[in-house]
C-alpha cells in the first residue's frame, strides 16, 4: 500500500479506530496492573471497557453489521455502570475491613 | 437249686450292707444283729449247698450264666459256677465271716462307727462270695477289686489314726500293682479266646489254641494272673502291705487278713490251675517258698502279737502257694481251709487278749503301755482260761502237731514238695518247707509262752484282766473245735483218706503235653513213697521248734538275747523286716522323685529353652519387621506426605494474595496462549 502517513491520517478508516481502541485498552490495562489505588484500578477497568466499546462501534460502522455494535456498546455502558456500583460497594467494605484501599497492603489470601 | 441258693447266699450280705449303710444308725443296736443274721443264713445255706453237692453230684461242676452284654458278635456272660472247690470255699467264707460278726459284737462295742463297721463287713462278705461263685475272670476281677475296697475301708476303719489311713492306702496301692498284672493276664486270654469264662478259656486251650499261638504267651498269661494272687495273698515281693494292715480292728484282721481275702489269691491260682504250665508252676512254687521263709524269719523277731500273726499268715500263704506250685493241689487248698479256721482263731484269740489288756490298762489309767506287745503280757493263762485253751489248740494246729487239722494239711504240703523235688530235683523247696515248719513251731510257741505263761512283767496289770464275754469266746470255741482232725479226715495221720481229698481232686492239666507238670498218677505214686518220711520229719522238726521255744522262753536255759546275737546279721535283717520297706522307699519312692527331678530338669532346660528360644527368634523377627515398618513403610508414607507438603509450599508462593499479581498472571497467560495458538 503506497500511502503516506499524512494520507493515511487524512482518510480515517477502521484501522484508526482499532488503533485508538488498542491504545485505550493498553492504557487501561496499564492502570489496572500498576496503580496501587483501588479507585485508579477501577478507572483502568472503565478504560478497558470503553476501548472495547470503540471497537464494537467501529466494526459496526465499517462493516456490514448495521446497529448491533451500537446496541452492544450501550449494553457495555450500562453494565459498566452496574459494575462500578458493585465495585465501589466492595471498595467501601474493603476500606471498612482493612482501613486502606491500597492494594499492596491487602494480601491476607497469601498462600 | 444250684442257682437260686448260691445267689441268695451271695446277695444276703449285700442286703445287709445296703440296709446298714443307709439305716444302720436308726436300727436298734445299730443293726449288728441284722448283719449277723444275714451272714448266718448264708452260712446255713452254704452248709446245705456243700452237703447236697458232695452227696448228690460230687464230680460235676454246675454252671449257670446269662448274657450280660452283647457287643457285635461278642457276648459277655455272667454266671455262677458251683464245683466242690467253690462249695467248700463258700462254707469257709461264711463260717469265718459269721463268727467274726459275733466276735465283733463284743470287740467293737461302743465304737464310733459301729454300724458302718458291720456294713463294711457285709460288703466284704458279698465281694468275697462273689469271687468264690463266679464262673468268669471278668466277674472275678470285679469282685477282686470290691474285696480290695472293702479291705481298704476296714483297715482304715479308725482313719483318725494317721498310721491306719496310711496302712489302708498302702494295702490298696500295693494290691493295685498285682491287680494290674492280673488285668493284663485276663486281657491276653480275652484277646485270644474272646471269652472270660473259665469253661470257654479252658476249652479253647484244651483244643490246642494258644494265646497268640505261642506257648510262651500261655505261661505269661498264667504268671500275670498269678500277679493278682501275689498282691492279694501278700506274696513276695508284694507282701509288705499285710503287716501294716494290722492297723485295722483285730476281728477284721482275722476275717480278711488271715482267713479269707488273702486266701483269695490261693483260690484264684486253684481256679486257673489247669491252664498253668510247668514253668509257671515252678515260678509259683519258688515265690511261695521264698515268701514262706522270709515271713517266718521276720515273725521270729517281732514283739507285737498281731505282727507275729501277720507274718505267720504270709508265711502260711506262701506254703499254700508253694503247694499249688509243686502240684500238691488238694493239700494247698486244704491248708487254705484249715489255716482259715486256726488263723482266724489265733487272731480272734489275740483280739480277746488285746481287748482284755486294753480294758485293764484303761482301768489303770495307763496309756503308754502297748496293749499288743507280748513283752507286756505274761501269765494270762489263769486269767483267761478259755482264750488260753483255744489259743493253745490253734498254736498246736499251726505248728503241725498230730491230731490237729494243721498237721494234716501241712504234712501233705511237705510231702508234696518232697515228691516234687524227687521227680524234678528242686531240693530247695522241701528244705525251705521243713525249715519254715520248724520256725513256725518256734515263733508260735514263743508267742504262747510269752503271752500266757510265765510271770507278768507288771503284776498289777494282770490283776485287772478278765475273760472276754461269751459273744467273743464262743467263736473261739467253735474255731478250736474245727481245728481238730476229725472234721477233715478220720485218720489223724493221713488226710488222703478223708472226704476232703475225695472231694477236691487235682484237675487235669489242659496245656499242651510238653508243658505239663508231672502227671497226677506219677505224682501220687512218688507222694505215697515219701509220705512216711515227710511225716516223720515234719513231726520231728515241729517238736524241735517247740522244744527250743520252751528252752528259751519257759525254762530260760538259753537266753534269747545271746541267741539273737549269735544269729547276728540274720537277726538284724529279720527284725528289720529284711529292709523291704526301705528298699521300696529307696527304689520306687526315691526313684519316682528322681524321675520327677529329671522331668523337671527337662522341663526347665529343654522345654523352657525351646519356648524361650522361640520367643527370642520371634522377638528378633518382630524387631526386623518393626524396623521395616517404621523405616520403609512409614518412610514411603511420610515421603509422599513430605513431597506433597514441599510441593504445596513451593506452589503456595505463586499465591501472593495480591490482586494485581493474579491479574498479571491472567494477562501474561493470555498473551502466551495468544502467541502459541494464534
Amino acid at each position: 500500500m503506497d500511502v503516506t502517513i499524512a494520507q493515511w491520517l487524512a482518510e480515517p478508516g477502521l484501522n484508526h479506530f482499532l488503533i485508538v481502541g488498542a491504545l485505550l485498552f493498553s492504557l487501561g490495562l496499564m492502570a489496572v496492573l500498576s496503580k496501587k489505588n483501588v479507585i485508579m484500578v477501577l478507572m483502568g477497568v472503565e478504560l478497558i471497557l470503553n476501548s472495547a466499546n470503540i471497537n464494537f462501534i467501529a466494526f459496526s460502522r465499517f462493516t456490514e453489521l448495521s446497529l448491533e455494535g451500537h446496541m452492544i456498546g450501550l449494553f457495555v455502558v450500562i453494565i459498566a455502570a452496574a459494575e462500578a456500583a458493585v465495585a465501589l460497594a466492595i471498595v467501601l467494605n474493603m476500606y471498612n475491613r482493612f482501613n486502606t484501599i491500597h492494594l499492596n497492603d491487602i494480601f491476607s489470601l497469601k498462600g | 437249686m444250684y442257682t437260686q441258693i448260691p445267689l441268695t447266699i451271695l446277695l444276703l450280705p449285700l442286703i445287709g450292707f445296703l440296709v446298714l449303710i443307709f439305716f444302720g444308725k436308726r436300727l436298734p443296736r445299730q443293726g449288728d444283729w441284722f448283719a449277723s443274721a444275714t451272714i448266718s443264713i448264708s452260712l446255713v445255706l452254704s452248709l446245705y449247698v456243700l452237703i447236697t453237692k458232695l452227696t448228690s453230684i460230687p464230680d460235676e461242676a454246675v454252671t449257670n450264666s446269662l448274657t450280660w452284654v452283647t457287643i457285635g458278635s461278642l457276648q459277655i456272660e455272667v454266671g455262677i459256677m458251683i464245683d466242690n472247690l467253690a462249695a467248700v470255699m463258700l462254707v469257709v467264707v461264711t463260717l469265718i465271716s459269721a463268727l467274726v460278726h459275733f466276735f465283733s459284737m463284743g470287740y467293737m462295742k461302743g465304737d464310733v462307727r459301729y454300724s458302718r463297721y458291720f456294713a463294711t463287713l457285709g460288703l466284704f462278705s458279698f465281694s468275697m462270695l462273689g469271687i468264690v461263685l463266679t464262673n468268669s475272670l471278668l466277674l472275678m476281677y470285679v469282685f477282686w477289686e470290691l474285696v480290695g475296697i472293702s479291705s481298704y475301708l476296714l483297715i482304715g476303719h479308725w482313719y483318725e489314726k494317721k498310721s491306719a489311713s496310711n496302712a489302708a492306702n498302702k494295702a490298696f496301692i500295693v494290691n493295685r500293682i498285682g491287680d494290674f498284672g492280673m488285668f493284663l493276664g485276663i486281657m491276653i486270654l480275652f484277646i485270644s479266646f474272646s471269652t472270660f469264662s473259665f469253661e470257654g478259656i479252658f476249652g479253647a486251650i484244651e483244643s490246642g489254641t494258644l494265646p497268640f499261638g505261642s506257648e510262651g504267651w500261655l505261661t505269661a498269661a498264667g504268671l500275670l494272673i498269678f500277679c493278682g494272687a501275689v498282691g492279694k495273698s501278700a506274696q513276695f515281693p508284694l507282701h509288705v502291705w499285710l503287716p501294716d494292715a494290722m492297723e485295722g480292728p483285730t476281728p477284721v484282721s482275722a476275717l480278711i487278713h488271715a482267713a479269707t481275702m488273702v486266701a483269695a489269691g490261693v483260690y484264684l491260682v486253684a481256679r486257673v490251675f489247669p491252664m498253668l504250665t510247668a514253668d509257671a508252676l515252678l515260678v509259683i512254687a519258688y515265690i511261695g517258698a521264698v515268701t514262706a521263709l522270709i515271713a517266718a524269719t521276720i515273725a521270729v523277731t517281732q514283739f507285737d502279737i498281731k505282727k507275729v500273726l501277720a507274718y505267720s499268715t504270709i508265711s502260711q500263704l506262701g506254703y499254700m502257694i508253694m503247694a499249688l506250685g509243686v502240684g500238691a493241689y488238694t493239700a494247698g487248698f486244704m491248708h487254705l481251709v484249715t489255716h482259715a479256721a486256726f488263723k482266724a482263731g489265733l487272731f480272734l484269740g489275740a483280739g480277746s487278749v488285746i481287748y482284755a489288756m486294753h480294758k485293764s490298762l484303761h482301768d489303770l489309767d495307763d496309756h503308754k503301755t502297748d496293749a499288743q506287745d507280748i513283752r507286756n503280757m505274761g501269765g494270762l493263762k489263769s486269767k483267761m482260761p478259755i482264750t488260753y485253751a483255744t489259743f493253745l489248740i490253734f498254736t498246736l494246729a499251726i505248728s503241725g502237731i498230730p491230731f490237729t487239722s494243721g498237721f494234716l494239711s501241712k504234712d501233705e504240703i511237705l510231702a508234696g514238695s518232697l515228691a516234687f523235688s524227687s521227680i524234678n530235683g528242686h531240693w530247695l523247696l522241701p528244705v525251705i518247707g521243713f525249715a519254715v515248719a520248724g520256725l513256725t513251731a518256734f515263733y508260735m510257741f514263743r508267742v504262747l509262752l510269752l503271752a500266757f505263761h510265765g510271770k507278768a512283767s507288771n503284776s498289777k496289770r494282770i490283776e485287772g484282766i478278765k475273760e472276754s464275754p461269751m459273744v467273743m469266746t464262743i467263736p473261739l470255741i467253735v474255731l478250736a473245735t474245727i481245728s481238730l482232725f476229725v472234721f477233715y479226715s478220720f485218720n489223724p495221720f493221713g488226710a488222703a483218706d478223708g472226704w476232703f481229698f475225695a472231694a477236691i481232686e487235682r484237675p487235669l492239666s489242659i496245656v499242651p503235653e510238653l508243658l505239663q507238670p508231672a502227671g497226677n498218677a506219677l505224682f501220687h505214686e512218688v507222694l505215697h513213697d515219701v509220705h512216711g518220711t515227710a511225716m516223720t520229719l515234719s513231726i520231728l522238726i515241729a517238736a524241735t521248734g517247740i522244744l527250743l521255744a520252751f528252752a528259751v522262753y519257759h525254762w530260760k536255759k538259753i537266753s534269747a538275747d545271746t541267741l539273737a546275737q549269735k544269729a547276728g546279721v540274720l537277726y538284724r535283717g529279720a527284725s528289720s523286716l529284711w529292709y523291704f520297706d526301705e528298699i521300696y522307699d529307696r527304689v520306687f519312692v526315691n526313684g519316682l522323685f528322681l524321675l520327677t527331678k529329671i522331668s523337671r530338669w527337662f522341663d526347665e532346660n529343654v522345654i523352657d529353652a525351646i519356648v524361650n528360644g522361640t520367643a527370642v527368634v520371634i522377638r528378633g523377627i518382630s524387631t526386623v519387621s518393626s524396623w521395616i515398618d517404621t523405616n520403609i513403610v512409614d518412610g514411603l508414607v511420610n515421603a509422599t506426605a513430605t513431597t506433597a507438603d514441599r510441593a504445596g509450599g513451593l506452589l503456595s508462593h505463586v499465591q501472593t494474595g495480591r490482586l494485581q499479581t493474579y491479574l498479571v498472571y491472567i494477562v501474561f497467560s493470555f498473551l502466551v496462549l495468544f502467541i502459541l495458538f494464534i
